[in-house]
């Protein structure tokens, strides 16, 4: 059996916001959720599935389908960071296909900007029943450098340098600038990146992502229901999700679950790298990116550096155009979770509906590659392959 | 309860206890599988390896090598993180403390000392050995 065909992206909606001192964390989940369902052509009373993380308040479903009253007969509250919503979108899938539902809602929002957290950087804090953390915290695991060491590590076996990972952040510069709601505008060169302020040795401030308010929103529903809107047809054709540790002290910082979850997905959906037209990839630090891409199989291990310099990210000039809303390093990380905006703008070239001076032309396969936790540690990822029918 | 103790108490759980009130004694245990014969980390009572559940402590050598590493220049003291790759082959967490930031690569070879944290429970760190 398979998810391939069991469902379309009928709608989606990013938040405009990027700072949102007066709203609540349930009101902006609500506010993505009707943007999206207007942009499918439902309402609230269609939907019957619904899909949050650890982003939502509340313990999981249950706050956000009591305020905003839904009458859902599933739901799902998978969280794997960053990349729940990836996940979601295939488990949505999986649901239709087993007709527990037939209109899967998804939602994503938060405001780490006004709650000021310092997400990068801050340890995260210890804890004796999580097994892990009394191994790591006194250590001073944060973001930062938990990325850092994946970088370095990458470029002690392979040669990668600081360069190469500057490109990463300048394509998605390029794209940043037609991006009105984007929080950083300005295209910035590799130099600019090497001498941005060193937060944890090899990543650069401007190899982090920003850290913003806002939220997204998908709605997945049946073929019949796809059909019967007026938006363009946005196929689910392939899914796969894994999750990586430290393999039990075998700790290996040069590949990601990506590994797994691309080949799953890319076999399901029938296709291979060569074919996708457009993808986006995960960017919370440029390494992040990097270290799919060759993961996803767009290049071999190790050729990363030389597969994203001179522009061949860049929208127009190279031949993988990725994260053409500028991504989360330029355009928004709202709740520190990047997975959602990564399908929202896959469903946007797809439709045809990325910026003109952005969009793929005639866009028909797009792939969205989600990570969530660390790198350095724990992480999960997922992979969705769309298609435009 | 002794400080200590009491310092072992927010770290250790029933789990763990063993390799906290060794470390307090200046040891680092690594725990082995009888079943498949292999180190594991971080310490559990099962094997990530095979799923054996007969695990022996065994004092660690204290030496090893550099996996990769970081150092955080946004905290208020900087400080360096690291993955050090034990002789036994098992890889930890843990700060590469005592030297020159600068002089610190992969491959390095590192020695085992111990640091007590801000809360006064015991830490396994590395030197350049």
């Amino acid at each position: 059996m398979s998810i391939k065909g069991c469902a379309y992206i009928a709608g989606g909606y990013e938040h405009p916001t990027r700072k949102a001192p007066d709203s609540s964390l349930a009101q902006l989940h609500a506010e993505v959720a009707l943007g999206a369902l207007a942009d499918a052509g439902l309402t609230i009373r269609d939907v019957d599935g619904y899909f949050c993380a650890g982003d939502a308040p509340g313990m999981g479903p249950m706050s956000m389908v009591d305020y905003l009253n839904l009458r859902v007969r599933h739901v799902d509250a998978t969280d794997t960071g960053g990349t729940s919503y990836l996940i979601h979108v295939s488990h949505a899938a999986q649901a239709i296909a087993a007709g527990k539902c037939d209109v899967a809602l998804v939602t994503l929002a938060g405001r780490p900007r006004s709650e000021g957290q310092a997400t990068g950087t801050a340890v995260r804090p210890l804890n004796p029943n999580q097994p892990d953390t009394a191994f790591e915290s006194p250590f001073g695991p944060a973001l930062a450098n938990m990325y850092g060491m994946v970088a370095r590590r990458h470029m002690h076996e392979f040669g990668t340098t600081s360069e190469q990972l500057a490109w990463i952040k300048v394509a998605a510069s390029h794209h940043a600038q037609y991006n009105p709601h984007a929080m950083l505008r300005d295209v910035v060169t590799v130099e600019d990146v090497l001498n941005s302020p060193m937060i944890a040795d090899p990543l650069h401030r401007l190899d982090c992502c920003v850290i913003s308010d806002g939220g997204g929103a998908v709605v997945v529903v049946r073929p019949e229901i796809a059909r019967s809107l007026k938006r363009p047809l946005v196929k689910l054709i392939g899914a796969g999700e894994s999750v990586k540790g430290q393999l039990g002290g075998d700790v290996d910082l040069t590949y990601t679950g990506a590994a797994r979850s691309g080949a799953a997905a890319f076999e399901e959906a029938g296709v291979k790298p060569g074919d996708i037209q457009y993808a986006s990839i995960y960017d919370s630090f440029t390494i992040t990116v990097l270290i799919q891409l060759e993961d996803l199989g767009f290049c071999a291990k190790g050729q990363g550096g030389r597969f994203v310099a001179d522009g061949n990210l860049i929208s127009g000039v190279g031949k993988l155009p990725f994260n053409t809303d500028g991504g989360g390093l330029c355009n928004n990380h709202p709740a520190n979770r990047g997975g959602m905006t990564k399908i929202i703008e896959a469903v946007r070239q797809l439709r045809g509906e990325a910026h003109p001076k952005v969009q793929v032309p005639n866009c028909r396969l797009a792939l969205a590659q989600g990570t969530g936790g660390s790198l350095g540690t724990r992480h999960a990822n997922a992979t969705l392959i769309l298609e435009r029918e | 309860m002794s400080a200590k103790d009491e310092a072992l108490a927010k770290i250790a759980n029933p789990e763990t206890k063993v390799f906290w009130e060794a470390a307090a004694r200046g040891r680092l245990l690594l725990p082995k599988c009888t079943a498949c014969g292999r180190f594991h980390w971080y310490p559990r009572r099962i094997c990530p390896h095979c799923a054996g559940t007969d695990i022996e402590m065994h004092a660690a050598k204290g030496t090893g090598e550099v996996y990769s590493y970081s150092i955080m220049r946004r905290a208020k003291t900087p400080y360096a993180i690291a993955y050090v790759r034990l002789t036994e082959g098992t890889t930890m967490m843990t700060n590469i403390v005592d030297c020159d930031f600068d002089d610190i690569n992969v491959g390095m070879p590192v020695k085992l000392v111990f640091r007590d944290s801000p809360e006064g429970y015991p830490l396994p760190m590395f030197t350049k050995a």
